[in-house]
């Protein structure tokens, strides 16, 4: 019972739920069933992504570049649709995975081979990819009427009474609890995120651990750059730009360690959860969709104040904030 | 990262600035002036307009405001910490400003509201990492959506105008002939800070602390006061930026100075400072800034998007950050 009391997963669970209960007692409606499905619907992608930044931050480390990683997939995906429409969107769906996954890989292969601070190295990629879509697209938007009717209707095709692009979310969350708890590689990236050096004296090798990391962080985002393009129609250069720093967010309120190490599929999903509830809520109960951001800050902050409290709480060194930092 | 050390040996022990290392950053700044004058003379010969005087004046505005930060926040980052929030505080300092003029407020009473708001935001920054012992990369990550929603709250999709007249100097302003206000302002700053890391103890701490934390705190460094002054300045130099800025421009819209933070650690890096901490120099900072701008205007000049520009950014950085990563690599790999 104290373990269940204290468990961050729960708690956010809690949080999440009260937050809920506040908006139902003016507003019954947005937790009827079909408005909830809606809501987990809209931060599926959102949900995905978190997922992947968890991996990489589980090993220490951080990728900056996961936006510009969907939007650079999300746009390549929607040229290849508008100049050859005969494409079978599955094959599209692979392209961009492959696409994303190779992205992550250049990150990781930084981080891996050439020892650049992760920071540093998605930082310039961030940059990199950004100016690749303008050269790629000459600035130009891809708009619905250029996209064929199969590519835009796959994740809006309900099955089951969900939206596809919720089955995928549900999917990959399942793929991820097998993966972080199932197998070696997920305890290996637990491993090379609580002590590096451990690790390397198990026989875990950290850098390809790290490397593993940011190309399933890549994969994801190339998947979710063409959810992304498909869901809302368009592709330009900017699309989620900005979006990095939510996906942390995410991470962080779901408390995800950014020391590493420390971090749960459930927590990730659940910040990615209170993100999409409070963007939903806000024009419900009717405060102006500015305030989200200021909101989302605060939130943040509240969450590694208290995360930071219950790792110290556990006796854990914090004195390794400075190679997080990095 | 630095986590597996074995294999590579034991870590040089960093209390030799005066030798190996200080040789190493000068010719980092050597390489950076050699780049800058390429820069220069590619810039020159493919365009006529660009050896002008106020062309080259002109070319000084892309980089000053984001410059000076730069400075403060190599001080920060060589302390072994980071502010990705002073985008941000240039937001809520400009929108303070902005809500100030509102209320009547006078060049005066909005310059200090500006520097104030700074401040405020770097303090906050600082007590959140220093009182609180949170990490700084997670906690300015939150403050920057904090206080760029505050300004967004304020603001909603509308924006400030009607600065009067002489509020804009600082933004638009000519000292001498073609010497901007903001590049003096820029070159004083850049000289406090130069001779702030070099030449006083407070410089020496800040090095101390950020090559080895736990030393600095077994020799007496007041690690936390000096991570707190840090922040502090960092926040002042944002509000600083966000008067010239905001006079320059002369409104306010909540999305101001959006994504500086990443261009502001990349001419941070780029100038030689590791991101690890505990190593590099104003000089250095100050030659990449130059570059930075100088790059933006060439391709403004030959017509080449700005977007194009980050291509070229992000490479410099990486490739500026993994040269000397790999050489490390290839001569130890060839010693063993």
């Amino acid at each position: 019972m104290q373990k269940l009391l204290k468990s961050r997963e729960l708690l956010l669970a809690a949080v999440i739920v009260l937050l809920l209960a506040v908006i139902a007692w003016r507003f019954p409606g947005f937790v009827r069933p079909r408005n909830l499905a809606n809501v987990f619907n809209d931060t599926s992608i959102l949900i995905i992504l978190a997922l992947g930044q968890m991996m990489v931050i589980l090993t220490r480390c951080i990728d900056l570049s996961m936006a510009a990683n969907l939007a650079l997939t999300g746009m390549t995906v929607a040229m290849l649709n508008a100049a050859m429409p005969g494409i079978p969107v599955p094959l599209l769906i692979a392209l961009g995975i492959l696409l994303g996954a190779a992205l992550g890989a250049f990150n990781g292969i930084l981080v891996w081979k050439v020892e650049i601070p992760p920071i540093v190295v998605t930082l310039g990629t961030l940059t990199i990819f950004r100016g690749i879509i303008f050269v790629m697209s000459g600035g130009a938007w891809i708009n619905a009427h250029q996209m064929s009717a199969a590519f835009k209707a796959f994740p809006r095709t309900p099955l089951l009474g969900l939206p596809v692009l919720s089955w995928v979310a549900l999917f990959m969350i399942a793929l991820m609890v097998v993966v972080i708890t199932r197998t070696p590689l997920g305890r290996a990236f637990y491993a090379v995120g609580g002590n590096p050096t451990a690790a390397v004296y198990t026989g875990i090798d950290v850098g390809r651990t790290r490397f593993a990391a940011f190309t399933f962080a890549g994969a994801l985002a190339g998947l979710s750059g063409y959810l992304w393009v498909s869901r809302y129609a368009v592709a330009y250069v900017d699309i989620a730009g900005g979006f990095e720093l939510d996906i942390i967010a995410a991470c962080v309120i779901g408390g995800i360690s950014i020391a590493g190490g420390i971090g749960s599929v459930g927590g990730a999903v659940l910040g990615a959860l209170f993100f999409g509830v409070v963007k939903n809520a806000l024009p419900v109960i009717n405060i102006s969709p500015f305030w989200q951001l200021a909101i989302s800050g605060g939130a943040i902050i509240l969450a590694v104040a208290f995360n930071a409290r219950a790792e110290r709480k556990k006796g854990r060194l914090i004195l390794r904030n400075r190679e997080a930092a990095a | 990262m630095n986590a597996p050390s074995t294999g590579s040996g034991p870590r040089a022990i960093p209390d030799r600035l005066e030798g190996r290392w200080s040789s190493l950053f000068k010719s980092w700044e050597t390489l950076l002036i050699a780049v800058a004058i390429v820069v220069f003379i590619v810039n020159a010969l493919s365009s006529p307009y660009f050896l002008n005087a106020w062309n080259l004046s002109d070319a000084t505005f892309n980089f000053t405001e984001k410059a000076m930060i730069a400075m403060a926040m190599a001080l920060l980052i060589i302390s072994g910490e980071i502010d990705l929030s002073v985008a941000a505080i240039i937001a809520l300092a400009s929108t303070a400003m902005g809500v100030a003029l509102q209320y009547g407020a006078g060049t005066p009473e909005l310059v200090l509201t500006g520097l104030l708001v700074g401040l405020l935001c770097g303090a906050f920054n600082g007590w959140l990492v220093t009182g609180l012992g949170l990490p700084s990369i997670v906690v300015t990550i939150g403050t920057m959506s904090l206080f760029r929603g505050i300004a967004y709250i304020i603001l909603g999709d509308k924006a400030f105008t009607g600065y009067p007249p002489g509020f804009a100097w600082f933004g638009q302003g000519y000292v001498w002939w073609v010497i901007s206000f903001e590049l003096v302002l820029f070159l004083a700053i850049a000289l406090f800070f130069g001779i702030l890391l070099h030449w006083t103890s407070f410089g020496r701490t800040v090095y101390a602390i950020g090559n080895n934390l736990v030393g600095a705190l077994f020799s007496g460094v007041r690690v936390g006061r000096t991570k707190f002054i840090l922040f502090l300045m960092t926040g002042l130099m944002s509000g600083i930026a966000a008067i010239c800025l905001t006079a320059r421009l002369g409104s306010t819209r909540p999305s101001i100075a959006f994504g500086w933070e990443l261009e502001v650690v990349t001419m941070v890096v780029l100038g030689g400072v590791s991101i690890l901490g505990g190593s590099g120099g104003i000089p250095g900072v100050v030659i990449a800034a130059v570059i930075m701008g100088l790059v933006t205007f060439g391709f403004g000049l030959a017509n080449v998007p700005g977007i194009v520009m980050s291509i070229f950014v992000g490479l410099l950085l990486i490739t500026v950050i993994g040269a000397p990563m790999l050489w490390q690599r290839l001569k130890g790999e060839r010693s063993a």
